[in-house]
């Protein structure tokens, strides 16, 4: 049988295969023209997720100085191990391996690793010295990589813990100067983009996005050697009074900037996991205190402004008087004193009739333009305004004890800015932490009052005065002692806090300092005791260093022959030193020592009027 | 016609040279961001070795140790007032 081909027609048959492969041809082209002209985006999107990655490049945080440019607080690099949980557990024979490297038992680290398995990092150990992080991945562990991060170290240890405060694991400034300057000492990390292979490794640096911009630096107003002074002898105060904390502020008068400011107790920041708690505050702006006595010298500012004649004498006899329905009494009879007395023997009947002869408005007017009851805007995180009710609120007894420094809470540094306004012919700086950060001053009181009130204060560091130990050889010295009670659940405690607030020298008024040491339980706790003799090893040491010329030679060279010691501070302690300074005053006037008597507020009239 | 040429074959140079220019500045590009990589780690390299040895200059600087130092090392104190002559202006 013979089969015959049926007839067929090629061209078509053709034209149709043609057809068919050019339509393929067509759809090829239009998928790849959708994907190359119309989703671009979408797929190089895609393609770039899987290969490019952003990286950021670690930066420094900036560094801390003090004024005179020594690094207070510096960043140094440390390493920290991470690894890649999915590329690590492909190769899960080896944990043990790394377990051991890094010194973190083997159970810890595969649940840490499993936990995160879906992830591409995780850290292993953070911080640790480059060197033994280069010995973990020297192991050559696939998935276990190291990275550079920067810690932070403070030379100066507890010196400097609550001015600087410190910054936690991501170095972020978490209290005082790191945490209030955060922006400006951090840098911002830069970030460029680079090409991994599926392995994770860099295989081209393809663009630098945006260079790392290390951190500012910072220059404080703190001058380390006054700080150390500062702290030396506060601890050695403590030490010797039994006290449980304290402060100490310097400021300099003429531009508000803040010298030294140190606390007790203080904590290590290098090692602050170890720090009980309460060290971390800076007690200097964040706690306050009845101040007691130390105000007083406003009560007679505000007298002298409301046109109290400066000569007047003022009756404090019999050593008593009654407050409303609260007995307020001195330490003895002073008898009819003047202003100076008033301050010297710091009668506290003579402050509070001072106080009584003006409207609670004024009184008020004038503590608050000094700065009390008001946040100083020195610009440190936690700071404490102080509490000082509205005059309208005052009774009389209110404005009576607030006459001599009670029912009114103050910081330290608080203080320490009226002082030193007060030394600055009535102008007031508000207090910076950074050298040139001086603010607009501003004028809140007649100069000539407020030197008046000044040249008052110099008896209290005189013979018969209630700071004698706050005398420095050549240097006129203004001062005003306090020692309140503490006030505790609605009654004054047996516990007492000894104030000292001082400016130097009087001529040129350089230095105000207030040092604050809280609940003394040795055999004193007069602030001429307590505190006054740190005023003076401090200032002593800070006129030297700052090259303040003396004002007051003559009294140097009648101090001399008497003197066995010109009040060297040393390692020995506060206490010999400070009877030792003392000495030249108390030589030639009696041979009791310096009397406790005429200290300050009698503790027990203020339990009375507790308000 | 031969000036159409012309045009042509320059506009074709123009855009081989133009490739090969392309080509050559992305090598530039590569290698001088090779080299800023390197400077800067060096850069970086040497401010941390500064940043050290701040820290260790303060650390060797510190108040108490040099106080230290002083008085019990070299044995130096704090002149006596008798030591002390104050010269009158």
């Amino acid at each position: 049988m013979k089969v015959r081909a049926r007839p067929y027609n090629l061209k078509v048959r053709l034209m149709v295969l043609a057809g068919v492969l050019g339509a393929c041809g067509v759809v090829l082209v239009g998928r790849a023209a959708q994907m190359q002209l119309l989703n671009k985006d979408f797929y190089q999107h895609q393609g770039d997720q899987r290969f490019l990655r952003d990286v950021p490049i670690a930066t420094s945080r900036g560094m801390i100085m003090d004024r005179n440019g020594e690094p207070m607080a510096v960043s140094t690099p440390v390493e920290s191990v991470w690894a890649n949980p999915k590329e690590l557990l492909q190769h899960a024979d080896r944990l043990p391996e790394l377990a051991d490297a890094l010194g973190i038992p083997q159970d810890v680290l595969t649940q840490n690793i499993a936990q995160r398995a879906d992830k591409e990092f995780v850290f292993l150990r953070r911080r640790i010295n480059p060197d033994d992080a280069e010995a973990v991945v020297k192991h050559g562990i696939p998935g276990v990589y190291k990275q550079r991060e920067f810690r932070r170290f403070y030379p100066h240890g507890e010196v400097m813990a609550h001015v600087l405060g410190f910054t936690n694991i991501d170095d972020h400034g978490q209290e005082g100067i790191e945490l209030a300057f955060d922006n400006w000492l951090t840098g911002k990390p830069g970030e460029q983009r680079v090409i991994r292979d599926r392995r994770g490794h860099v295989v081209e640096n393809v663009d630098l996005i945006r260079a790392a911009e290390p951190g500012k630096d910072i220059t404080l107003s703190i001058d380390r050697r006054i700080q150390y002074l500062a702290y030396r002898e506060l601890k050695a105060a403590l030490i010797a009074n039994g006290a449980a904390s304290g402060s100490v502020v310097v400021i300099d008068i003429p531009t508000g900037e803040i010298l030294a400011m140190v606390n007790q107790p203080a904590y290590n920041p290098n090692a602050r996991e170890a720090a009980e708690p309460g060290t971390h505050r800076n007690r200097a702006v964040t706690d306050v205190v009845e101040p007691g006595s130390v105000m007083k010298p406003f009560t007679v500012l505000a007298a002298l402004e409301a046109g109290l004649d400066p000569n007047v004498i003022v009756q404090t006899s019999p050593g008593w008087m009654m407050l409303g329905k609260y007995r307020i009494s001195d330490v003895h009879d002073h008898g009819a004193v003047d202003l100076t007395h008033l301050l010297s023997t710091s009668s506290n009947i003579g402050a509070a009739k001072l106080g009584l002869g003006m409207t609670s408005e004024h009184l008020y007017d004038v503590l608050h333009r000094f700065g009390y009851g008001e946040s100083t805007h020195s610009g440190f995180p936690g700071e404490s305004s102080g509490v000082m009710a509205p005059p309208n609120t005052w009774g009389m007894v209110k404005r009576g004890s607030i006459s001599y420094g009670m029912g009114v809470s103050v910081t330290p540094v608080q203080l320490a800015q009226a002082y030193a306004a007060l030394a600055n012919h009535g102008r007031l700086m508000p207090p910076t932490f950074i050298k040139g950060g001086q603010g607009e001053g501003r004028q809140v009181m007649d100069p000539k009052i407020a030197r008046s009130v000044l040249m008052m204060l110099q008896s209290v560091t005189e013979v018969g005065g209630t700071a004698q130990r706050a005398a420095i050889d050549g240097y006129r010295v203004a001062g005003k002692t306090g020692t309140a009670r503490q006030a505790s659940g609605g009654s004054y405690a047996r516990r007492y806090i000894s104030v000292f607030a001082g400016v130097v020298p009087l001529d040129h008024p350089k230095f105000a300092t207030v040092v604050i040491i809280n609940n003394p339980r040795g055999r004193d706790y007069y602030g001429g005791l307590v505190s006054a003799p740190v005023f003076h090893n401090v200032m002593d040491g800070a006129l030297r260093l700052m090259d303040v010329p003396p004002d007051h030679i003559e009294q140097w060279y009648a101090a001399q022959p008497a003197a066995t010691s010109s009040a060297a501070p040393s390692t020995a302690g506060v206490a010999a030193n400070a009877t030792d300074a003392a000495a030249p005053v108390d030589a030639g006037t009696s041979t009791e020592p310096v009397q406790p008597l005429a200290a300050t507020s009698d503790p027990s009239a203020e339990a009375e009027v507790g308000l | 016609m031969s000036l159409r040429n012309f045009i042509l074959s320059l506009l074709i140079f123009a855009v081989l040279g133009s490739g090969v220019a392309v080509v050559y500045a992305r090598q530039e590009h590569r290698q001088a961001y090779v080299q800023l990589n390197r400077l800067l780690r060096e850069r970086d390299e040497i401010n941390i070795e500064f940043s050290r040895l701040q820290l260790e200059q303060a650390t060797w600087a510190e108040t108490n140790r040099i106080e230290q130092v002083a008085t019990e090392r070299i044995g130096m104190r704090f002149p006596q007032a008798g030591e002390l002559v104050v010269i009158k202006p």
